[in-house]
C-alpha cells in the first residue's frame, strides 16, 4: 500500500444533532430517521485501528461535534495515538473554558463556520443568533494559542461580500480561510435555486480573493473551492474514491466522502460490525469506483482521468441518474446540459423570496423530506 | 536565493506545522491544520534536527558525521532557505 491509497484523512462525524439550520448542510437530508450513534468504546477501537492503518489527519465533525459530552475523551485517545486532530465546529455550545480544556488534552485546530460576515444574513442562515458568539468564540481560539481555519460556505446570498469575508477573517486572526463554494447535493441540492451564485457574481468573488491571496499571503491562506458549475472539468472529489479519505457517519457506517451513502446498490460497511482495515481494503463499497475499472465513456478513455478521477460520483448519480457516469460538470459527458440548464434558470431567475423558499435543515424538515 | 541562512542561526518547526514520523508512510511528515507534507528523507533528517536550539552550523556537523563527510552543506542552506520561504521553520 502506498500513500496513493490510504485513509490519511479520517473524518469522525460524532452525530447529526445540531443547533443550527443552514440549508446547504452537507448532512443527509434525511438524517433524522438515521440509527443510534455510535457509543465511546467503539469510537475509540475506530480511532485505534484508523491510526494503525495510517491515518493521521482526524477531524471530529458532525452536526455539531461539541454536542457529544465525550468529545473530550475522544480527544484525548486521538492525541495520544498521534493524530493531528481538527474539531470542525460552527463555535455553538464552546466557551473559554473548553476551548482551553481541548487544548490542554491536545486539540491541535479549531476550524470555525461562519454564515456571513455581518449578523443579520449570518444569523438568517443559521437559524439563530449565533453570530456574536463565534465571533468571541473565533477570538478565543486565537488567544488559547490554535492555528485557526474560518470557513465560510459561499452562496448567491453571501457571494457578493467576499472582501468583507476576508476582511472579518484577517480582523479575527484566521491562518486559514475557506471560501467553500455550496456542493450542491443533500440540503443544497434542494435549495440551489435559491442558493446558487450567478457567473458574473462568481468570477468577481474569485477576482476579490486573489487579489486578498496576493496581497495577504504572508498573513493568511486564502482558499477558493472551485465553483463547479461554472468549470468544464469536474473536481477531483475526495482526491478519488477510497484513495485518501474515510468518513465514519454517527451511527457507524463508514464511508468514502460523506454523501456517498445516496447511492443506490451499495451495501455500506459499519465499524460496529467490521475492522477499519476490512472496511478501508476490502469492503465491496469502497472498492466500487476505485481506480478506473469502473469507468464508462467519456471517461474511460480520457486522457485527464487520472487528474479528476471522473468527478463526483454523487453529482453523477443525482444528475444523470448513473453513478459510473462522467461528472455532468464535465462538458464531455453528455448529460453537461443538465448543469447549463440550472445554470441558464439562475441567470433568468427573479430575486427569490427571502422569507419562505429554502427548506432549512432541521428534523421537521428532514421528516417531511424523507 | 542565497545568502538568508547565516550559520549562527538557530530554527525550529514553525507553528501551524508539526513535525511527526510517520511509520505507515517510513517518512518524516509535516502537518498543519487539515492537511500533510510527506518528506522525502533527507528534508526529514534536516526538520528534525531543527529543534530550536541548535545552530545551522551544529546541524551540518550533525549531517556530516551522520553521512560521513558527504559534502552536503549547500544543499542544506539551499534546503533550509526553501524551508524558511514556505514557513515550516522560523529564526528564534
Amino acid at each position: 500500500m502506498n500513500n496513493s491509497h490510504r485513509p490519511l484523512w479520517l473524518l469522525a462525524e460524532l452525530t447529526y444533532a445540531c443547533p443550527l439550520q443552514c440549508p446547504y448542510c452537507s448532512n443527509p437530508v434525511d438524517y433524522a430517521s438515521h440509527g443510534r450513534e455510535l457509543d465511546t468504546d467503539t469510537w475509540l477501537r475506530v480511532l485505534r485501528e484508523a491510526r494503525a492503518l495510517g491515518s493521521v489527519q482526524l477531524g471530529f465533525s458532525g452536526g455539531e461535534p461539541l454536542v457529544r459530552n465525550d468529545l473530550e475523551i475522544l480527544l484525548r485517545e486521538a492525541a495520544s495515538l498521534g493524530f493531528y486532530t481538527n474539531l470542525i465546529t460552527s463555535g455553538v455550545g464552546m466557551d473559554n473554558d473548553r476551548i482551553k480544556n481541548f487544548r490542554e488534552l491536545g486539540l491541535d485546530h479549531i476550524q470555525i463556520s461562519f454564515q456571513a460576515p455581518e449578523r443579520e444574513l449570518n444569523d438568517y442562515y443559521a437559524g439563530s443568533a449565533v453570530f456574536d458568539h463565534k465571533l468571541s468564540m473565533a477570538r478565543a481560539v486565537k488567544e488559547n494559542g490554535y492555528p485557526m481555519v474560518l470557513c465560510f460556505v459561499i452562496h448567491r446570498d453571501n457571494i457578493d461580500r467576499v472582501e468583507d469575508i476576508i476582511r472579518l477573517a484577517l480582523e479575527l486572526k484566521a491562518d486559514y480561510l475557506e471560501l467553500a463554494t455550496t456542493q450542491y447535493q443533500g440540503w443544497a441540492l434542494i435549495n440551489r435555486d435559491h442558493l446558487l451564485p450567478g457567473k458574473e457574481q462568481v468570477e468577481q468573488a474569485e477576482r476579490v480573493a486573489h487579489e486578498y491571496q496576493n496581497r495577504y499571503q504572508d498573513r493568511i491562506k486564502i482558499y477558493f473551492v472551485v465553483a463547479d458549475y461554472y468549470e468544464n472539468r469536474p473536481k477531483a472529489c475526495m482526491n478519488g474514491w477510497g484513495r485518501t479519505a474515510l468518513v465514519v457517519s454517527p451511527d457507524g457506517t463508514a464511508l468514502p466522502c460523506h454523501s456517498a451513502r445516496i447511492l443506490p446498490g451499495i451495501e455500506w460497511p459499519n465499524v460496529g460490525n467490521h475492522t477499519m482495515e476490512w472496511i478501508w481494503e476490502s469492503s465491496p463499497g469502497f472498492n466500487r469506483f476505485r481506480g478506473d475499472d469502473w469507468m464508462k465513456e467519456p471517461c474511460k478513455s480520457c486522457s485527464e482521468k487520472s487528474v479528476d478521477f471522473g468527478g463526483c460520483r454523487c453529482q453523477a448519480y443525482l444528475l444523470t441518474g448513473d453513478p459510473s457516469n462522467a461528472d455532468p460538470v464535465c462538458d464531455k459527458s453528455p448529460f453537461h446540459h443538465v448543469i447549463l440548464e440550472s445554470t441558464a434558470r439562475r441567470e433568468s431567475a427573479a430575486e427569490p423570496d427571502q422569507t419562505g423558499a429554502m427548506f432549512f435543515r432541521n428534523p421537521k424538515n428532514s421528516d417531511k423530506l424523507s | 536565493m542565497g545568502g538568508k541562512i547565516e550559520k549562527t542561526m538557530i530554527f525550529g518547526i514553525a507553528s501551524p506545522y508539526r513535525l511527526q514520523w510517520e511509520d505507515a508512510q517510513d517518512s518524516y511528515v509535516l502537518l498543519y491544520p487539515e492537511g500533510m507534507v510527506t518528506l522525502n528523507r533527507s528534508a526529514g533528517e534536516i526538520l528534525q534536527l531543527c529543534d530550536h536550539t541548535s545552530t545551522v552550523s551544529e546541524i551540518l556537523t550533525q549531517l556530516g558525521d551522520k553521512f560521513q563527510g558527504a559534502d552536503i552543506e549547500a544543499d542544506v542552506l539551499e534546503f533550509l532557505e526553501i524551508a524558511l520561504a514556505r514557513g515550516w521553520i522560523s529564526n528564534e
